[in-house]
């Protein structure tokens, strides 16, 4: 994973509280778990039926039966439990998972997002995304701020297909961080370094600006 | 077509991997448990790919496999007509399969299919569920509102043949199962008229903590013994 894929990680951490049960998604979110500054302080679910992930094991300790949603080999934590899928997604849809962090190819004006099919290609795949996204109390979105060509990822309107008609919490990335309040992105944060014109520029939906710690961003505006 | 397999046993339940899978008939509907290859019934679909009368099938399954190995194998002979599952992607020869038209797919959201599956074999029609409303998964389907939110109608799912991996058996067919190997399989092992459930072990009856039976014995027709290595992550 890159560095932009770490840092964007990185800035995900302070939106998950002590105590947490979190659900993180492959990609970007599933490398929050080595940015957590204690990990026995967070319970991560995976929905192939674990509450309890913890760290990746050394090659020889890997075990074929336990694994994370991204078939990866995991370790249990002391306290952990293991379920089955209707159980685990029981947990995602009935609201007992307190945060989602997912992936997202497009967000909208309104903070819904597509991260599950591209348009024009046949649909083949979509695993748990609708399901968290629907059931998990808040949900965090953690993205690179723009696709690889460049182009804007946090659009007016979503071109690809949407996961869910719910709006995500909280939109992370290396740039920025926009919180979604009564139906519109509210920029509450800028990356060390980042101008409020670069992420301007970067976004193609409409926000509100309310940065948090503005002294902060005004330095770095005058650094940039 | 379920056994009574709570009566006084005159037969042991355990079988060679050939001859359970011999009655599966062509066109029958199946589920097989696993996520990925873990948890999958490597063994059972091994024989299954040198069945003859395995053939027209429809596969209840997360995934079909990944390429040549688990139902990655079965897809490539040729056997799989239609596939209903959540994340069909992580296996190429799925997606050509589909693109030339050999494999017709249903796609559910993952949560949507464990509950189908559960609800089938809890004698369940249908639920409702919020995931997938005002998605390219969720047209078509009746809509309802429960205390002022939309959800979305969908039938349960049911097998002729359900497929699945338990780490421990006892001679009577209750199923213990291994960390994240469990997935859907004990829903699957409740949702089908046949149930084959392979294993690692078999102990005698009595020797498995009621406490910690996951899958109780009435569920189960046939166990075989597992050869194959356990299919591991990536």
């Amino acid at each position: 994973m890159s560095d932009v894929q770490n840092r964007i990680a990185a800035r995900v951490v302070p939106h998950i509280p002590p105590g947490a049960v979190v659900n993180l998604g492959i990609g970007i979110p599933t490398l929050v778990a080595d940015h957590l500054p204690d990990a026995d302080a967070v319970f991560l679910q995976t929905e192939n039926g674990l509450l309890g992930v913890g760290p990746t094991p050394a090659p020889e300790d890997v075990d074929p039966d336990l694994v994370h949603a991204g078939k990866q080999p995991v370790t249990a934590r002391p306290g952990a439990s293991y379920f089955a899928s209707s159980a685990s997604f029981g947990m995602i849809r009935g609201g007992h998972v307190g945060i989602a962090v997912l992936g997202a190819l497009q967000i909208d004006a309104q903070g819904r997002i597509a991260n599950w099919a591209l348009p024009g290609k046949p649909v083949l795949g979509v695993g748990g995304a609708m399901d968290l996204l629907v059931g998990a109390k808040r949900v965090i979105v953690a993205t690179t701020h723009t696709a690889k060509d460049g182009s804007a990822k946090i659009v007016a309107e979503c071109t690809f297909p949407l996961t869910a008609l719910r709006p995500v919490d909280v939109v992370v990335t290396e740039a920025a961080t926009f919180t979604v309040e009564n139906g519109e992105l509210v920029l509450v944060d800028l990356a060390d370094g980042v101008t409020l014109d670069w992420v301007r520029e970067h976004t193609a939906a409409p926000f509100r600006t309310a940065l948090r710690n503005p002294a902060r961003h005004e330095e770095s505006i005058d650094h940039a | 077509m379920s056994q009574t397999n709570s009566a006084t046993r005159d037969r042991s339940l355990v079988r060679g991997a050939a001859e359970a899978v011999a009655l599966i008939r062509p066109g029958a509907t199946l589920m097989v448990g696993g996520f990925g290859l873990v948890g999958a019934p490597l063994t059972v679909i091994e024989a299954l790919c040198e069945s003859p009368d395995a053939r027209d099938l429809t596969v209840i399954s997360n995934n079909l496999g990944e390429p040549g190995r688990g139902l990655g194998r079965l897809l490539l002979e040729g056997r799989v007509r239609k596939a209903i599952g959540s994340y069909f992607t992580s296996n190429p020869d799925v997606v050509r399969a589909h693109a030339e038209g050999r494999l017709e797919i249903d796609l559910l959201p993952q949560g949507t299919l464990a509950e189908s599956i559960r609800a089938g074999g809890a004698g369940i029609g249908g639920f409702y569920t919020k995931t997938g409303l005002g998605t390219l998964l969720g047209e078509g389907c009746e809509e309802r509102v429960i205390r002022g939110e939309r959800y979305l109608f969908r039938e349960s799912l049911h097998a002729d043949v359900a497929l699945v991996r338990a780490r421990v058996a006892d001679e009577l067919g209750n199923l213990v199962y291994s960390k994240t190997a469990r997935n859907f399989n004990p829903d699957m092992a409740t949702a089908a008229d046949l149930v084959i459930a392979e294993v690692d072990e078999i102990v005698p009856v009595g020797a498995l903590d009621p406490e910690a039976i996951v899958t109780p014995h009435l569920f189960v027709d046939h166990l075989v013994l597992s050869t194959t290595a356990r299919g591991a992550g990536k």
